[in-house]
Parts: structure tokens; C-alpha cells; sequence
């Protein structure tokens, strides 16, 4: 009892913990301000670079000019169609790759059988670059936005299914026995045992397959597309407007990494109990 | 009543666990089963609780043959066990989900005070000391007022001074419902402490070796001559079996069996 209540002294007094969250935010912020230094004296640097003449910054262009095309492409609204369509074909193309990976990735990691069956092939498909689909694709979907979703959700599709069916597989036995010890039925096993457990690694392994969503609409975009960020790349190189490339690129980092903190914000709410060591200087 | 008819069990690794097991248990009797690793008392534990099922004979609790767990029969495990997504009021409630949500509120609220748990209820068991998850853990399996109460090696893995503790406690909260328990111990104070009957386990296979009657008066007194006396006759029994252990193996360099 004399230990418990140490650690409980230890642990729980409030402004204890109120004093480390504080601790933590001030900590977080100075990374993001450490992480900042570097890009951002590289723009400025750049923009002056190019406004004292010393370079015409046609091929590599300052801040400035990417901000001025950014903001003509907007006032146009060429931005939001082009960033819609992109966005849409990603959504589309992760959501099926992510629901087909889970299912499959569920399935397999559930049944030693079903892995036996369906793993071996899965793994020589996965060995494929998945780029080389394309002329496939094209020939059976076309060359609108079947064939270009497809190739989305197969690039999404891999590290789903992989992190799905590795954490299904290493669910804790011990803590299965407490589902059975409690009667668990079949689908209540996996809502109440099964589906939290693995969660932690679901997340993760859908940031990976939304990264790879984001590399692939790329590829796709680039194989004939009349709309997108990825036409916008292309155009800018075929027009000679590196201006737009840039843009393009910098809409693609801001995307991605908004996608990405989204992903993570919805689901942070159901990992708090996750006793990690990010967590641990919050706490 | 809960009856062991002739229970055998072998892996399918072809492990002969245990063989002719018969044990009959009344309502609110503590049996407490003792026994080195490998004479099958977890083995033992397991069957009884429906987790695995036994090769032969029967389980039998009121009449009804045990195959599966059953809403009867609680356990606790050497680990809590506590699933680490949900707060501790949530795990204690965990075998409430059926219930209506006040009636389960209320059964929880109480039995989580009822461990010296109230004022952790909201957190996660990560935040719990090893004896504070035990405790949630006991609490998780009481709740739904089992009939029949399993602990494998409950308190094994706690320091001296809790396991004292939560031994008492035990004892304690068995007063509430008077559930019977049979609990797995290889700590001979433990036994003593709990046990109405000490089972006495001897292994290769696993057969119960002994059975003695632990008349003491409550609260056991643990300097007692009584106590001793009962210590030396426990001792005794564990070094028959594993004398007739030795017997039946002396090849396999089985004589620190415990």
C-alpha cells in the first residue's frame, strides 16, 4: 500500500501534471520554431538572392513569384479545380485501397488458412512496381478516372493490408482470453477486443498508404490528365513555367502533410490510453 | 457445487498435463491448489474455467457440464490483464455490457470503492501501480458475482508486502458474496492464508498428491504454532510428491521440480 500511494503522489497531483503539460507545449513549439529556421532562410535568402540581381531566378524562382502565381491561379480558380480534382481522385482511390487493404489485411491476419492462401500472392503482386499497372489500367479502365483511381487504391491498397494483417496476427492472446472468459460472441470479440487493440497500428499503416495515395495520383496525373496538380507539373514543364511547377509542388507538401494531421487528429482521440513515450512528457 | 469427475488432459503436443483428477467443491468453499511449475495446476484452472477443455472426465458446476467459460465462473489471472483502452471503470465493466447502463454505473462504482479504487476509476491502467491493476482486476471479476471464482497465481508477481495485503483483501471481499474460489498457488503462506482445503498437486502428470483441511480459526495468525504446524504438514506433502516424482524420473533431472 506504501508503494502504491507513492506512485500515486507521484503521478497525479494536478498542477504536477498541468506543470508538464505546459512543459511539453513550450517544448513543442520550440521544435516547430527550430524546424522553421532552415527552410525559411533559404526563401529569404533566395528572394534576395534573385532581388539583387544576382541570378534572373527564371529556372528556380524566388517566393515571391510562386506566392504571385499561387495567387493568380486562385483568383482564376484554375487552384481550386485543379486541387479538387486531385483531392478527389485521392479520396476515391485511398478510400478503396484502404477498405479493400483492411478487408483483406482483417482476413488474412484473422485465418491462418485464409493467409496461407491469399498472402503468397498478395506479397508477388505487392513485388511489382506498382507504375507498371498503368498500361493495364489504362487498357481495361480507360483513360479517365477509373484507371487513375485504380492505380491510387493499389498503391494504397499494400501497406494497408500489410499493417492490418501483422496486427491482427499479434493481438496479445492473453487478452483475447479475457474477451472469452466474458463470453465474447464473434463480432463482439472483434468491436470490443480485436479492433481497439489493433488500432494504434491501423493508423500507422493508413499514414503510410495515404503517403503512398499522394506519390501515386502524381504518377496517375502524369499519364494524361486534363486536370489536377499533376497537369498543372506537366503543363509548367511542357510550357516552360517553372513558376507553376513550384506551386504545384508546394500545393502537394501542404496537402499531404493537411491530410496527414488530419488522419492523425480524428483518430488521436480514441489513442490517448496508449501508454507511449510521446505521451509520457505530456502526461 | 462444483465437481471434477476424473479429469485427464494431453496437449497436442502429446503432453500428458493431467491425469485422474476428482475434486468436489461446495458452495463457498476456498480450495487452494499448490503445486510446483509443471504438475498442472494452471492446466487445471484452465479447464475448469472453459478457456481449454479436458481430454477426459467431466466438469461439472450445478449439474451443468462446463465446455465453454460460463457466466458462473470468474477468473483472474496471474497478469490483470486490463485492456489498456478503456478506464479502469470501464474494465471493471467490462462482463457488465449486457446490463442497463445505470444498474451497470452503480455495480461498478461500487465494487471499484469496494477495491480502494475509487479515486482511480477514471484512469488508464497504465497509470495503475501493479497492485492497484490486480486490485481492478479482482474488482473486474467480482462485479458480475460469479459463483465460482478462479485466481491463478494472483498475487505471484507482486512485491511481499502487497501480495500480504491483497491477500487479506481477498479474503475480505470474499465475505460479500461468499463465492466459492479455488485459487493456484505456489506460495505455501498464500495457501495457509486462504484455504479452507490446501490441494496438494504432484507432477508428470499432474494428479492430486494430498488434500488437507486448514481448520484455523480467522484472522489467521501467521506467528501462530498452529500455523506451523500446518506449514510443516503442507511442506511434507510437497516433499512426497516431488519425492514420488523423483521416483518416476530420476533421469530427467526432475528433483528441483518446484
Amino acid at each position: 500500500m506504501v508503494a502504491d500511494a507513492d506512485i500515486a503522489a507521484l503521478d497525479a497531483t494536478p498542477s504536477g501534471r498541468a506543470r508538464a503539460q505546459a512543459a511539453g507545449s513550450a517544448r513543442r513549439w520550440r521544435g516547430v520554431g527550430l524546424g522553421l529556421i532552415v527552410p525559411v532562410i533559404a526563401a529569404v535568402g533566395w528572394e534576395f538572392f534573385v532581388r539583387a540581381g544576382l541570378s534572373d531566378g527564371r529556372l528556380v524562382p524566388p517566393p515571391s513569384r510562386i506566392v504571385e502565381t499561387f495567387s493568380n491561379l486562385a483568383a482564376t480558380g484554375e487552384l481550386t479545380r485543379h486541387t479538387a480534382a486531385t483531392v478527389l481522385r485521392v479520396a476515391v482511390g485511398f478510400g478503396l485501397g484502404a477498405a479493400a487493404g483492411t478487408l483483406f489485411g482483417a482476413i488474412a491476419g484473422y485465418s491462418a488458412l485464409a493467409r496461407s492462401l491469399v498472402d503468397p500472392t498478395l506479397q508477388a503482386l505487392r513485388a511489382i512496381p506498382s507504375i507498371a499497372w498503368v498500361p493495364l489500367f489504362i487498357l481495361w479502365l480507360g483513360i479517365f478516372e477509373a484507371s487513375k483511381v485504380a492505380l491510387i487504391a493499389v498503391g494504397v491498397f499494400f501497406p494497408v493490408y500489410l499493417g492490418v494483417m501483422a496486427a491482427i496476427a499479434s493481438v496479445d492472446r492473453k487478452i483475447v482470453e479475457v474477451g472469452r472468459i466474458f463470453r465474447l460472441t464473434g463480432p463482439a470479440m472483434v468491436r470490443r477486443i480485436l479492433l481497439p487493440a489493433v488500432l494504434p497500428s491501423f493508423v500507422v499503416s493508413l499514414r503510410a498508404g495515404l503517403g503512398l495515395g499522394w506519390m501515386f495520383v502524381v504518377a496517375a496525373e502524369f499519364m494524361g490528365a486534363a486536370e489536377g496538380l499533376g497537369y498543372l507539373l506537366v503543363d509548367g514543364q511542357q510550357l516552360g513555367k517553372p513558376t507553376q511547377i513550384v506551386a504545384a509542388i508546394v500545393a502537394f507538401a501542404i496537402l499531404g502533410k493537411t491530410t496527414d494531421w488530419i488522419l492523425v487528429a480524428i483518430t488521436a482521440p480514441f489513442l490517448r490510453w496508449e501508454d507511449v513515450v510521446a505521451h509520457g512528457e505530456a502526461r | 457445487m462444483l465437481v471434477l469427475e476424473n479429469i485427464g488432459k494431453t496437449y497436442s503436443n502429446g503432453v500428458r498435463a493431467l491425469d485422474g483428477v476428482s475434486l468436489t467443491v461446495p458452495i463457498g468453499e476456498i480450495v487452494v491448489v499448490v503445486g510446483g511449475s509443471g504438475c498442472g495446476k494452471s492446466t487445471l484452472l484452465r479447464l475448469v474455467s472453459g478457456l481449454d477443455r479436458p481430454t477426459d472426465g467431466r466438469i461439472v458446476l450445478d449439474g451443468e457440464q462446463i465446455t465453454a467459460p460460463h457466466e458462473k465462473i470468474g477468473m483472474v489471472f496471474q497478469e490483470p490483464r486490463l485492456l489498456p483502452w478503456l478506464t479502469v471503470a470501464d474494465n471493471v465493466g467490462f462482463g457488465l455490457q449486457a446490463r442497463p447502463r445505470e444498474e451497470r454505473d452503480e455495480r461498478v462504482a461500487a465494487q471499484v470503492a469496494r477495491v480502494g479504487l475509487a479515486d482511480k476509476a477514471g484512469v488508464w491502467p497504465r497509470e495503475l501501480s501493479g497492485g492497484q491493476a490486480q486490485r481492478a482486476a479482482l474488482a473486474r471479476a467480482l462485479v458480475t458475482r460469479p459463483e465460482v471464482l478462479l485466481l491463478d497465481e494472483p498475487f505471484s508477481a507482486l512485491d511481499a508486502f502487497t501480495r500480504t495485503d491483497l491477500q487479506d483483501h481477498l479474503l475480505d471481499l470474499w465475505h460479500d458474496g461468499e463465492p466459492t474460489l479455488v485459487v493456484v498457488t505456489h506460495d505455501v503462506d498464500e495457501a495457509i492464508v486462504l484455504a479452507d482445503r490446501i490441494v496438494v498437486m504432484r507432477p508428470r502428470p499432474g494428479r492430486i498428491a494430498a488434500e488437507i483441511a486448514v481448520a484455523l480459526p480467522r484472522p489467521r495468525d501467521r506467528e501462530s504454532a498452529a500455523w506451523d504446524a500446518v506449514k510443516r504438514q503442507v511442506l511434507a506433502a510437497l516433499h512426497g510428491a516431488r519425492e514420488g516424482a523423483r521416483e518416476k524420473a530420476t533421469e530427467d533431472g526432475g528433483a528441483m521440480w518446484w
